[in-house]
This record gives C-alpha cells, sequence and structure tokens, in this order.
C-alpha cells in the first residue's frame, strides 16, 4: 500500500507540472488570441499525418538525442553545459572543413572522419570552460553561454569570410554558406524523397554507450559520484577535478558530432543558424528524459515534435515558432519544481497521512507526529 | 580626429552604453547577496525590454503619447518584479536547482516576448525612445557636462541608484536581513529574520532593476526592439557582479569598464583599423569569461550561501 501512495503521489505532482506547464503556454497563446485547442492539435498532430512529417520529428530527434546524451553526462557530473549551441557549431565548422579538404577519400574513409573531426572540434570548444571550471573554479554556465555567443561570432566569421562558397562572391548574393560538401562525405538517406538520413543509427548505439559508460564502467562510476557528492567523492580518492573536466569534453564531443552528423545527413553544407537552438532544447530534452538514454530517446522524439508541430503552427495559423522556447521554458521550471517536491520526503509524508486517512478510514483527530515518521 | 575629441567619443557612447549592465548587476547583486543566484536575468530583460517598447510602439499617435514611455517602464518593472516572485517560487520555495532554473526562466522571457513581438509587430521598427535631459547648469561644464549631465531620466536614475543600493545594502536594517539570510541562513532564521520572505523580496527587487535595465535597452538605447536585443547583457550582468565583489561601487566600475572597453572597439573600428568586425563583438564575451577566470580567487567576500537553497527542516 505503501508504493501505491507513492506512485500516485509522483503521478499527480507529474500531472501538475504539466498542467502549469501547458497552462504558461495557453496564457501567451491566450494574448495572443489563438485558439489554444487548436493549436495544440496542430503541434501534437499535424506532423504525424504524412511520412514526410514523421521523417521530419526523427531528422530532429538525431541532433538533440546526441546533444542531451552529453548534456547528461555532463549534468550527472555535476558540470552543467549550456554551451552545446556553440559546440555544434564548431562540429559543424570541423566536419565541414574536413570533408570539404579532402574529396577525394573514399567515403567510408571520409564520412567517419568528418564526424571525428566535428567530435574533436566540439570538444575542444567545451574543453575551456570545463578547464577554467575544473583548475579555477569558474561557473561553467556563465561560461559556456559567453562561449556561445563568442562561436556565434567565429562560425559567421568563417562562412563570410576563409570558408565562404566562391561561386556566392562571383555570381551569388554572398550568402554566408560553405561550398556543397563532397557527395563522399554525405551520410545516406534511409527513405528516398525524405531527409531522414543513417545518423539516426549513430544516436541510437551511443544511447547504449552513454548508458554502459555510466552505470556500468568505474569511470562513470566516479563521474556520477563526483556529481552526486563531490565532498564524498574527494574523501574515497576520486579526482573530482579530472571527472569534472572530462565530462565538459565528452557533452562538447556528443554535441560538435551533433553538428558533424547534421552537416553531413541533412544540410551538407555549413550553412547559418545550422544549429537550430538544438544546443537549448538539448537541456529540456536531457531533464525531460531523466538524464537517462532509455529516457532520452522518446524525450528527443517528443520534442522534435513539438520543434516540427511549431514550423506548422507558423504556417498554418501564423503562431510564431518561438512558441517552442516559450514552452520549453516553462517545461524546465515545472519539471525541477516537480522533482524537489517528488522527493521532499515531508510533503510526501503529509500527503500520504492524509491520503491513507481520508480513503481507508475515518479522520482520525490531528496528532503532532506519528512514530516513526 | 585628435586626441581629445577620441576620448570624448568614447566616453560619451560608452557611458550611455553601462546603464543597463548597471541596473541589471545591481538587481543581480541583491538577488546574490541574499542567496540566489539569478541566470534568468537575461530573460526578465527581454520581457522588459519588450513591455517597456510596447506602448512607445501603441500610443505613438495618440494623446497618451507624452506618458508612453512612463507607462512602459512601469510596465518592464512590474513584468520584471512578477518574474521575479516566479524565479522566488520555483528556487526557494520548491528549493529548486538555481542554475538550471535561471535558464529556464531565460528561455520562458525570450520566448514569450520574441512570440509576442513576431505576432503583434513583426518587423524592427523605431520609436522615439526616452528624450536627453540636460541638467540645468551642469550640462555647460565643459567636456564632462554634455557627457554626464545630458541623459536620459533612466540613466540618471541608474546612477543615482549606485549610492541608494549602497545605503540599502549596508545601512538598513532590511539590507542586513539580506545579507544574513545570504551569508548564514540558519542563523537569520533563528533570529526570526524570515528567510524565504527576505529572499522573496530580494529577487522581487532584482526582477524589478532587470526589467528596467531591459527597458533602458529598448527605450534608451536602441530605440527599437529586436528579439536578440538583450544579446547577453543579462548573463554579463551577472559576471559584474563576481567583479564587482557584490558591491555597488564595484559593480559600477565594472559597467563602466566593461561598456567602455566596447565603445573603445568601436571607435577604432571607425578609425579604419582593418580587423573582421566579429572578433570586436566577441570582444566582451570573451573578456567576461577573462573576467571571471580572475576575480574568482577572492570569492571569500561573496555570500557564502550563495545558490543553495534553505532548508528550515534540513538536520545539519
Amino acid at each position: 500500500m505503501k508504493s501505491t501512495i507513492r506512485i500516485v503521489y509522483i503521478v499527480l505532482i507529474s500531472l501538475a507540472a504539466a498542467v502549469v506547464a501547458m497552462a504558461i503556454a495557453a496564457i501567451v497563446l491566450g494574448i495572443l488570441g489563438a485558439s489554444v485547442t487548436q493549436t495544440f492539435k496542430i503541434i501534437l498532430t499535424e506532423p504525424l499525418k504524412d511520412i514526410v512529417g514523421i521523417t521530419e520529428i526523427l531528422v530532429r530527434a538525431i541532433p538533440l538525442t546526441l546533444v542531451s546524451l552529453g548534456i547528461a553526462i555532463s549534468f550527472r557530473s555535476g558540470i552543467l553545459n549550456i554551451g552545446a549551441e556553440g559546440q555544434i557549431q564548431m562540429g559543424v565548422i570541423a566536419g565541414a572543413a574536413v570533408a570539404i579538404a579532402l574529396p577525394n577519400m573514399p567515403k567510408f574513409l571520409l564520412v567517419p572522419l568528418a564526424l571525428l573531426a566535428g567530435t574533436i572540434g566540439g570538444a575542444l570548444w567545451s574543453f575551456v570552460p570545463g578547464y577554467l571550471r575544473a583548475v579555477l573554479g569558474v561557473n561553467e554556465i556563465l561560461s559556456t553561454v559567453m562561449m556561445n555567443y563568442i562561436a556565434v561570432q567565429f562560425y559567421g566569421f568563417l562562412l563570410r569570410g576563409p570558408m565562404i562558397d566562391p561561386a556566392e562572391l562571383q555570381v551569388g548574393s554572398g550568402t554566408p554558406q560553405s561550398v556543397r560538401l563532397p557527395r563522399s562525405a554525405w551520410i545516406d538517406r534511409i527513405i528516398p524523397g525524405t531527409r531522414l538520413h543513417w545518423g539516426i543509427a549513430i544516436a541510437l548505439v551511443l544511447a547504449l554507450v552513454v548508458y554502459i559508460l555510466l552505470w556500468r564502467t568505474t569511470w562513470g562510476f566516479r563521474m556520477r559520484a563526483a556529481g552526486a557528492s563531490p565532498k564524498s567523492a574527494r574523501y574515497a580518492g576520486i579526482n573530482v577535478e579530472r571527472c569534472l573536466l572530462m565530462a565538459m569534453v565528452l557533452a562538447g564531443a556528443f554535441a560538435g558530432l551533433a553538428g558533424a552528423v547534421e552537416v553531413t545527413g541533412v544540410h551538407r553544407r555549413a550553412i547559418e543558424g545550422i544549429s537550430s537552438n538544438y544546443g537549448f532544447s538539448g537541456v529540456v530534452v536531457a531533464l525531460f528524459g531523466g538524464l537517462h538514454p532509455a529516457g532520452i530517446i522518446p524525450s528527443a522524439v517528443f520534442f522534435g515534435l513539438l520543434l516540427v508541430g511549431a514550423d506548422m503552427t507558423q504556417r498554418m495559423i501564423s503562431i510564431p515558432a518561438n512558441m517552442v522556447l516559450v514552452l520549453q521554458g516553462a517545461v524546465i521550471l515545472s519539471i525541477i519544481s516537480a522533482k524537489m517536491l517528488i522527493n521532499d520526503p515531508y510533503l510526501y509524508d503529509r500527503f500520504a497521512r492524509r491520503f491513507a486517512s481520508g480513503f481507508f478510514g475515518p479522520r482520525r483527530p490531528k496528532t503532532p507526529k506519528e512514530g516513526g515518521a | 580626429m585628435n586626441f581629445f575629441m577620441f576620448v570624448n567619443n568614447v566616453l560619451s557612447i560608452g557611458i550611455p552604453f553601462s546603464v543597463a549592465l548597471l541596473l541589471a548587476a545591481l538587481g543581480e547583486m541583491f538577488n546574490q547577496r541574499a542567496g540566489v543566484f539569478n541566470l534568468g536575468c537575461e530573460g526578465i530583460m527581454s520581457m522588459g525590454a519588450f513591455i517597456g517598447f510596447l506602448p512607445a510602439y501603441y500610443l505613438q499617435e495618440t494623446a497618451l503619447a507624452p506618458y508612453a514611455n512612463m507607462i512602459g517602464i512601469m510596465g518592464a518593472a512590474g513584468i520584471g518584479v512578477l518574474l521575479g516572485i516566479l524565479y522566488a517560487l520555483v528556487t526557494v520555495t520548491f528549493k529548486a536547482p538555481q542554475g538550471i532554473a535561471g535558464i529556464g526562466l531565460q528561455m520562458l522571457g525570450w520566448g514569450i516576448a520574441g512570440t509576442l513581438f513576431r505576432f503583434f509587430i513583426g518587423g524592427v521598427t523605431g520609436v522615439p525612445g526616452l528624450p536627453n535631459r540636460p541638467i540645468p547648469l551642469l550640462s555647460k561644464i565643459p567636456f564632462l557636462g554634455p557627457i554626464i549631465f545630458s541623459m536620459n531620466g533612466l540613466a540618471y536614475f541608474a546612477f543615482l541608484f549606485v549610492p541608494f543600493s549602497y545605503y540599502l545594502l549596508f545601512k538598513t536594517p532590511w539590507g542586513l536581513k539580506v545579507r544574513a539570510v545570504g551569508t548564514y541562513p540558519r542563523a537569520a532564521d533563528t533570529m526570526g529574520i524570515p528567510v524565504s520572505k527576505t529572499r522573496y523580496q530580494a529577487l522581487a527587487l532584482g526582477g524589478l532593476l532587470a526589467g528596467l535595465a531591459g527597458a533602458y535597452l529598448s527605450l534608451g538605447q536602441a530605440k527599437m526592439f529586436a528579439d536578440d536585443i538583450v544579446a547577453g547583457r543579462g548573463f554579463i550582468a551577472v559576471a559584474l557582479v563576481y567583479f564587482g565583489q557584490w558591491n555597488p561601487l564595484g559593480i559600477l566600475g565594472g559597467a563602466l569598464l566593461f561598456s567602455i572597453a566596447q565603445s573603445l572597439q568601436l571607435a577604432i573600428q571607425v578609425l579604419g583599423i582593418n580587423f573582421p568586425y566579429e572578433f570586436a563583438v566577441m570582444l566582451p564575451y570573451v573578456l567576461v569569461i577573462v573576467v571571471l577566470a580572475i576575480t574568482r580567487g577572492s570569492a571569500i567576500k561573496g555570500p557564502t550561501e550563495l545558490g543553495k537553497a534553505y532548508d528550515r527542516e534540513k538536520r545539519i
């Protein structure tokens, strides 16, 4: 019976959190004068109506999964990586540069090489805040956010300068984008006529790898220990600083890989705005998925649905796609609040007692404390 | 261009630049002194900028036009208080981890401002903005007069708020309470100081100032609104609090240094020194990281309970 109450308690709080997040979005929609039910209906059902919509959801779920796997590693290890946005862009740059530089290499070598380059690019970009946090104690949220702004400018500089498509300069409009990647660097599409590519397999395999790393290896255990309780971890002889640095570099590597997969699988040239806020959405996806690979995959698909759906509301009933940000912000705030309430032993105790007396017997007079507690 | 004019240019651009940073950082200082780390400052500024801009945009042609800026500033302050209280609910009452809650608030504020802006206004549109109000006599002082004594009302308010917040924080009972709940909440609680209430108050004040900072960006500085108008200034403000060692005067110095460095970079670009502008735009963000790396050693002066929710029931 104890566990029934516990489950009811968790379900009630989770429901309340979902209702609050929806309510915040509904208020904004109300201000816009849009129909709340119609908007949610379009977001949640319209993308599922044809094969293109469904594959587009998965196309967005691929980078979301990769990014949030990295974020889950970093959050579990007690270092908050908000810099995925910049790390993705560095991954795009590194991956695209390698692919463009080696057009004659055979496909089975070039694709892995481009992805590896992207991974390294992202890892290097996150090394800076990771090192500053581990060695100098610099707040990693601030430094990763700053690295995002720096990355945007650096990316723009490369696309407008050294990496710009020469054709754009001669005949085009000067759009800041790189040349098309050589065919030998493309990740193949799975279903012709859609953009779904084999990157999805990479994402699924890596989800398993992250699970094994975090829960089945000593390194993973150390990193989680460093995150759960740095003091006890240090007392147990774990080098907490090294764990923090490693977690941050891994998080950057995953984001960089997501960028490289995105450029070789979807766009096939480096364009402006390629990261499309996946770095921030990844934080929400990771939290929504409980910072666990098994939760992250469905959560990435769900947020892929929201992203595609929000594009559709923009086209169909002209609700700006920024609405997704509102929803994501509301989801973050309600998830972390709900998590705290679920883990609050005193609140649970009060709930359990009231629940028990309300359903399983007559109301007893209030006593200050009933044994055990 | 002679040296004198160059300095004049740098200061006359740089000093007004510092106002938004100053207001937001003073607000963040009160938050952090009370022990709450608010990274949502950026989101509150976005909302403040949008709400501040709105009346100026809609009331341009009406009889209310002279009051539009005032209404906008009031609105921005109001929305700031509201979001500050929302943040307090999440981090003080529910005791949620503050770093991630701040990012949530940032997304929320940024998202709402962007959505409403795109739906109702669509494109970048200018507004008259806050007029400069030269102070009689003082603005006639050569060199400094036109720079310091002919700014808009909100800028004067920001600079006057520096000594006031020093007084508030160090010379009033409320300031003592704020510092107590940020340094030793258990002792404060034992002495009968309401920890949660004081933190709520500090967050509401911080939100108010962040909202004003946003309104200054759209009404005083850019005289228009765009989605990304805040461009990381909320986060820079948080870094300035570290740089200023949780002291209003230090924060004033940091805000001035920061924005003068930025206007120096603009002035150098104008001089025609060839330099990719992207690197110039990067400069303040790089500077933040450098500042954070330098000032971490002296964190002793900071509130010791920064970032920790206070749980009365928890056994030590």
